[in-house]
């Protein structure tokens, strides 16, 4: 099997792949982030927790102009993941707005990045429409 | 007046477009003696400079001295984004207010004509080796990959997220937003763009981050403002004509975006205007019901409207209504961005904090001409700077 890493680091490549955030110990605020400390209640604990793979789209945008070297147009949004934003690319729906909009149900799927030069294969995510929510 | 008060005893604003023939400094430098004659003052008098320009070679202030009069002053080169010029503002306020100085005055410049998307640049990645980097750890640029971090993306996002909040809001809603500033700035000489678009026309124009197109986002242009403060022990001592002309700050408030959930995957605008707008209102004794016309960050259409509600123009919830009503409209019920706003006159980003707050001392002292809103007493002028900042002043006319 070729190897693979994620894009990010917050990007979970287990049987079913997920997201996990930094949790605050104290106040429970969830960053993706490398932390420093909370910016909500200024602890510096952190605990793992994985995030919800489904969701509803908040807010989008679908991107028609880019600087050099970005492919458009694509579907940036904002999802809500049962209570945790996230943001990520919508996939696998045309980019139109005949067929995005806010309150959709999505779910994360993963995307292919490219192969380095070593053969790894670098694994991204997105989020597409949960059947039956067109 | 009382003597703790602070006033804007002179103000101006260059004329806003493309101005390939002056540099920063030229433009700062026009702004700044404008101001100086307009308060009916000189360099000489001021005792604290404030400085915003974000794109050009760093300490304007000392520059702008070099040009016009360096009389020894302290220089705060101030940055914050697109709040830059309201931070320049503020930061001379406090001063006066704190007795430090009894005159002050503060810039803002930029040099923007011809300017992109301003997204920053992408960072260097090894892909012979996906190598993991920053606070992401990512292996490759985020841009597109995971949302976006163009400002039309950023803004178009927050104002669909109003619509999945509170509904109502659509493609045509935002644009005929735009159509209304456009409209707007036909009457103001030295906007950017004066031009009216039709609706079809702004629909139909090149998408740039749906529901965003061209005409909806703000213009990138070249542009100077500039204002001198004064004290009211200080004014008390001034002309007759100074003291008239003067306008009051009734309320001067900087904000940062406090911590909610969400906040750091798209920047949340809305919470830090409400608070800045709560602190304004309440330091000023003044309501939003007050207000006879509100200069508001419409940095895109999207914006707008969510800024409606977070100055509370509108009841929460209400910016649909609000801008259904006419009521945002010059012949409206309270008017916003009759200078065309930065889809229209323009937005040259360190200058727009200051050059909001001209728009609107132009109407309470009755001099702006064919687009003066009659018998304007108080406004309001609010900018954002994404990371976040918001500034929000609340201007009286002179009793």
């Amino acid at each position: 099997m070729t190897a693979q890493i994620p894009l990010v680091d917050y990007l979970a490549l287990d049987d079913v792949p997920h997201l996990v955030a930094n949790e605050c110990v104290r106040c429970g605020a969830r960053y993706f982030d490398r932390r420093n400390g909370c910016a909500s209640c200024e602890a510096t604990e952190f605990r793992k927790v994985p995030i919800d793979t489904t969701g509803t789209v908040r807010g989008f945008t679908i991107v028609a102009q880019a600087r050099p070297g970005v492919a458009v147009p694509f579907v940036a949004a904002t999802i809500d993941c049962g209570g945790t934003t996230v943001r990520g690319n919508l996939v696998n729906v045309p980019p139109d707005a005949e067929h995005v909009h806010v309150g959709m149900k999505v779910r994360l799927t993963t995307t292919t990045v490219g192969t380095d030069g070593k053969g790894t294969e670098a694994v991204g995510f997105g989020f597409e429409p949960l059947e039956g929510s067109m | 007046m009382s003597t703790d008060d602070v006033w804007i005893l002179g103000i101006s604003m260059t004329k806003f477009g493309k101005a390939p023939d002056k540099d920063a400094v030229d433009l700062a430098s026009e702004a700044a003696v404008s101001a100086l004659a307009d308060g009916g003052v000189t360099m000489r008098q001021m005792e604290v400079l404030a400085a915003g320009n974000l794109t050009g070679t760093g300490g304007l202030g000392q520059q702008l001295q070099k040009q016009i009069g360096q009389t020894g002053i302290p220089v705060y080169n101030v940055a914050n984004a697109c709040a830059t010029g309201a931070t320049a503002l503020r930061t001379v306020i406090m001063a006066v207010k704190s007795e430090e100085a009894d005159y002050g005055m503060a810039v803002g410049v930029e040099k923007l004509a011809g300017a992109g998307l301003l997204g920053r640049p992408a960072p260097k990645h090894n892909e012979d080796e996906w190598t993991p980097a920053g606070r992401f750890g990512a292996v490759a640029p985020l841009e597109g990959r995971v949302g976006t971090d163009t400002l039309p993306g950023v803004f178009a996002q927050i104002g669909l997220e109003y619509d999945q909040r509170y509904g109502g809001a659509d493609f045509e809603l935002f644009a005929r937003i735009s159509e209304k500033n456009h409209a707007h700035s036909t009457l103001n000489p030295l906007a950017t763009y004066q031009k009216r678009f039709s609706l079809e026309e702004i629909m139909n124009d090149v998408m740039v981050s749906y529901p965003n197109t061209r005409p909806m986002c703000s213009a990138n242009c070249d542009g100077a403002a500039a204002a001198v403060v004064v004290n009211g022990r200080t004014l008390k001592k001034l002309s007759a004509e100074q003291k008239a002309r003067a306008v009051k700050v009734s309320a001067s408030v900087l904000t940062t975006d406090p911590w909610q959930e969400g906040c750091q995957v798209l920047p949340n605008v809305n919470a830090l205007t409400r608070n800045a707008a709560q602190k304004a209102y309440e330091r000023s004794g003044i309501g939003p019901q007050d207000l006879n016309l509100v200069e508001l960050h419409d940095c895109f259409a999207t914006a707008e409207l969510v800024h409606y509600d977070n100055l509370m123009l509108c009841e929460e919830g209400g910016a649909v209504d609000f801008f259904e009503s006419g009521a945002p409209w010059r012949d409206g019920r309270l008017p916003v961005n009759v200078s065309g706003g930065l889809e229209s006159k323009g937005h040259p980003v360190a200058a727009t904090g200051i050059a909001n707050i001209w728009e609107v001392c132009q109407h309470l002292r009755g001099e702006a001409g064919p687009r003066q809103i009659e018998h304007a007493k108080v406004g309001l002028a609010h900018v954002i700077g994404l990371g976040s900042t918001c500034g929000v002043h609340i201007l009286e006319r002179a009793a």
